[in-house]
């Protein structure tokens, strides 16, 4: 198993702390999902949709199971069980049904000997299509009559939020912008792959790179019809995640044809089907208004945002409620309106990625804020300090912020930020590189802040729980802590973190993390920033229980008064001593903890109003770029951050969440976009789709706040999403600083930075 | 076809379709998962290994033109024991995923095998082919810088 790690010295919380897959991951050795390997393994492949949207009128396999090694076909009607599958609604058939709604949809399955067989089976596969219109525009799926691109409708959520007297007109100054932001790919440089085996009792094994491996065993079960028992996910090792392992890819299909075949089967996608084979990050368009007093008091914000979901549901409903929650940024204001539509369209599905809607808004509400810094005259930094969210303040949606809240905190680190050395002369970081045929006589520098906000965990009443259990047990060289949690190690280091926190409790220096699979109860999903402190809580409760039952059998031994717990002893105050090993002889200590955070409750649907939100995360960026304003070619030379993570367990690899999230936001500021032609993924290869390399990432310099949650395990907010948030959105800021001139269109392409610099100079920045 | 290559100092026997890449022999012939696939096209470096000393993408290398030649992988970069690079990007938190890590490791030892103490750019240079979608390259860079200093032998906080 890729997760069987080997005990390494590990500090406790709060040290830097080395990941205990480490040694495996730079030795080669470490097992991903696409390394998989057993005996008697079929390969499977899939037919995909190559039309947007068409009446399946008839399939023929019949030449496909003549095909030279083929083992099975499957379609629609070879699912056992509920012929849907979805993440939190079942909308999706798992091969097509009668209708395919996005290019690139699953509709026929094969398993083969080889996989030049299962690949050359498909094209043996007859399948008669009626092709209709699609609707691949998410305004015209919104308009009246619109065609239905699917029997639950167009619309999947119109999140509302009403705050104050909204449709007021006060403020000295108004600013309306129009934004849109394009899809962005995970580009997780592991591909979808799983493999999938019958078991002894009549049920079936998945090894996958998931998220959630408790989420994935509930739809598997549903649709191949087994008892859930029958069903063991196991978590395979996953190369990065960033949400586009949230949804099932390839397990349920490699799990049929398992079951069909009675044999192990693989799957594994190529980059090109990988690029339709998980969500992405959706693409906004955001209408926004922002109204101000003469001294730079925000007043009203209105927004009306429009994100589209693609053919099926995967979580845009709650990415919608995410991006409705936080559209107004970290500030203070008293009315608000916004209103986020998702709308299915007959282009790939959306759903989660890195800042889960939060990402989106904050091009919008961050632009905002420099638009109208421009019309107040007041320095953009000034103006976001005087309207920052602070302790006690109510958020958009009504919540009563406890604790310390950084904003201004972070506002005055970034303003004190030293400036990075001057514009360098060196050809190689010129914007564009050595592809720059200039002596760089057209480069301008920038500066551009932003700052973002989200919840960490799971949002609107959820009820997140995550279970450990933790084994204390005398090994032959003392005694050993074992943990063991479904939790998905993505590469953020959960792994690392579950042993730090185990070290720490028992103070014991043999702690062995076990694999993580379907036989302890859910973590819950890698996701929402929540994983250290729901299954570290988790990690930590057990651990406080096992300590109390190693003390009750010290007492039991003759031990009194005050226990403490230290190099492998446990000691009384009198000086006397037990040793843990003997007291683990009469067998091992075993605690199974499931921890919740605090209560939430549903948003109101009329208003989004309520306590919807365990906590949040604030975060900020500066970034400086050299800009090339005639050829449009951006260097970002500086990035910056200030972040609030309130504890850092693992300070090293907070800091390369930060740096590796800034990253993602920088590309989806410059570079990023999956880009689509009538439903079709024009650039499905990391030859058209570009995500940042060692040229286009400065160092990041990060500065980590610790102001401990009132509520959470260890005070912890979660780091993994806001580097993602408020990078992008400051790196755009910066190319309008340099170039004098708005760019409402992310990723800003060299196009809209010439484009821009030839319009008109009514549309100048006056910053 | 059938021909011999030398993997990681050993001697192999390798039958192959002419189609086959150096990288599929690698992955499912020889047993050696650690060179990673990820894009098919020499685009992100993930299967990186060494031909005949140079750095070359696996999976842009007809397996039939590797014959003969001899071929290093992330099983043999460090012989018995971990290069300087592997010791390096483990101490600074320069892995996450590790997906990349195995091309990450080829392309950067080979630079510090040209010139042990690389300026900053020049080790962005040697890493461009490389993509890594966690880490943000700034703990790579760390790492890369480490193991410079300790092949140089000025330990490692020189």
């Amino acid at each position: 198993m890729s997760t069987a790690t080997t005990p390494v010295v590990i500090p406790g919380i709060g040290a830097d702390a080395q990941r205990p897959d480490g040694v495996a991951k730079v030795s080669g050795d470490f097992a991903y999902a696409s390394d998989l390997w057993m005996p008697d393994l079929l390969w499977g492949a899939t037919l995909r949709s190559p039309h947007p949207r068409a009446r399946i009128r008839r399939i023929d396999i019949a030449g496909a199971l003549r095909h030279a090694g083929v083992r099975a076909v499957l379609t629609i009607d070879d699912v056992p069980g509920r012929r849907t599958f979805g993440l939190l609604m079942p909308d999706q058939p798992v091969l097509a049904d009668a209708e395919v709604r996005y290019v690139g949809e699953p509709v026929a399955i094969v398993a083969a000997d080889h996989m030049d067989q299962a690949r050359a089976a498909l094209e043996q596969i007859l399948v008669d299509y009626e092709p209709l219109e699609p609707v691949v525009d998410p305004m015209s799926a919104m308009a009246p009559g619109a065609s239905v691109v699917h029997p639950a409708g167009n619309l999947l959520r119109h999140f509302r939020l009403r705050r104050g007297q909204h449709g007021r007109d006060d403020g000295d100054v108004v600013v309306r912008s129009v934004y849109t932001v394009g899809t962005q790919d995970q580009a997780a440089l592991g591909l979808e792959s799983s493999l999938a085996f019958p078991t002894r009792d009549g049920g079936i094994e998945v090894q996958a790179p998931t998220q959630w491996a408790h989420e994935d065993r509930a739809q598997l079960a549903a649709s191949l019809a087994l008892p859930i028992e029958r069903v063991t996910v196991v978590v395979a090792g996953i190369g990065g995640a960033f949400g586009a392992r949230e949804d099932l890819s390839v397990q349920l299909h490699c799990a049929l044809l398992a079951r069909a075949t009675g044999r192990p089967v693989k799957m594994v996608l190529s980059r090109e089907e990988s690029f339709v084979g998980h969500v992405h990050r959706h693409p906004a368009r955001m209408e926004y208004e922002h109204r101000a007093t003469r001294a730079g008091r925000l007043t009203a914000v209105r927004a009306r945002i429009v994100l589209d979901g693609g053919a099926y549901a995967s979580t845009s409903p709650k990415v919608a409620g995410n991006a409705g929650a936080f559209a107004t940024g970290p500030y203070a204001v008293d009315h608000v309106q916004v209103d986020v539509f998702a709308v299915r369209t007959n282009n790939p599905p959306n759903g989660a990625m890195r800042g889960f809607g939060a990402t989106q808004v904050c091009f919008g509400h961050e632009a905002q804020m420099n638009r109208l810094a421009g019309e107040l005259g007041i320095d953009p930094l000034e103006l976001r300090r005087r309207n920052a969210l602070r302790s006690g303040d109510v958020t958009a949606t009504g919540q009563t912020l406890r604790g310390v809240v950084a904003v201004t905190e972070i506002v005055d680190r970034l303003a004190t930020m030293p400036p990075p050395a001057a514009t360098t002369v060196s050809a190689l970081r010129r914007p564009g590189g050595t592809g720059n045929t200039t002596r760089g006589e057209g480069v301008v520098r920038g500066i551009g802040y932003a700052l973002g906000m989200k919840a960490f965990c799971f949002t609107e009443g959820f009820d997140d729980t995550a279970e450990a259990r933790v084994t204390l047990r005398a090994g032959e060289q003392g005694p050993v802590v074992e943990v063991r949690s479904a939790a998905s190690e993505v590469g953020q280091g959960i792994s690392t973190v579950q042993v730090q926190i185990a070290r720490s409790e028992l103070a014991l220096a043999t702690v062995v993390l076990l694999p993580a699979d379907t036989t302890v109860g859910s973590a819950g999903s890698s996701s929402a920033s929540r994983q250290t402190a729901m299954t570290g809580g988790a990690v930590r409760d057990a651990c406080i229980a096992v300590r109390r039952q190693l003390f009750a059998r010290a007492k039991s031994a003759g031990l009194t008064g005050h226990l403490t717990l230290d190099a492998a002893r446990v000691h009384a105050e009198g000086g006397t001593h037990l040793s843990v090993q003997a007291l683990l002889e009469e067998g091992p200590i075993e605690h199974t903890a499931v921890h919740r955070h605090r209560e939430t409750t549903p948003l109101d649907p009329a208003t989004g109003q309520g306590d919807g939100f365990v906590s949040f995360m604030f975060v900020g960026h500066r970034a400086v770029v050299d800009v090339d304003a005639e050829l449009g070619l951006v260097r970002v030379v500086d990035l910056g951050t200030v972040q609030d993570v309130g504890l850092a367990l693992n300070p090293q690899a907070v800091e390369g969440q930060i740096e590796g999230g800034s990253a993602q936001g920088l590309g989806l500021a410059l570079m990023e976009e999956v880009q689509l032609d009538e439903g079709r993924v024009r650039n499905a290869s990391f030859t058209d789709y570009l995500i940042p390399t060692a040229m286009d990432m400065p160092r990041v310099r990060s500065v980590i706040l610790e102001h401990p949650d009132p509520d959470a395990a260890y005070g912890v907010k979660g780091a993994g999403e806001p580097p993602t948030i408020s990078s992008g959105p400051a790196v755009v800021a910066a190319v309008e600083q340099a170039i004098g001139h708005p760019l409402p269109q992310v990723p800003v392409r060299p196009e809209h930075i010439v484009a821009a610099r030839l319009a008109t100079a009514g549309d100048r920045l006056t910053r | 076809m059938t021909f011999q290559v030398t993997v990681n100092g050993r001697r192999r026997t390798v039958t192959a379709g002419g189609a086959a890449s150096l990288l599929d022999v690698l992955r499912d012939d020889l047993h050696l998962p650690g060179t990673k696939g990820a894009c098919e096209e020499g685009e992100c470096g993930s299967c990186t290994v060494w031909l005949d000393g140079e750095v070359v993408c696996a999976c842009l290398v007809l397996a039939v033109q590797a014959a003969d030649r001899d071929v290093v992988t992330i099983e043999g970069i460090g012989g018995d024991g971990r290069h300087p690079v592997q010791e390096e990007l483990i101490r600074t938190g320069g892995i996450q995923c590790g997906f990349c890590t195995p091309g990450i490791v080829m392309a950067a030892a080979d630079l510090l095998h040209r010139d042990a103490e690389p300026d900053e750019d020049v080790i962005r240079e040697a890493l461009a082919g490389n993509l890594c979608r966690c880490t943000g390259y700034t703990k790579v860079l760390d790492a890369v810088q480490a193991a410079g200093r300790r092949m140089r032998g000025q330990g490692l906080d020189a």
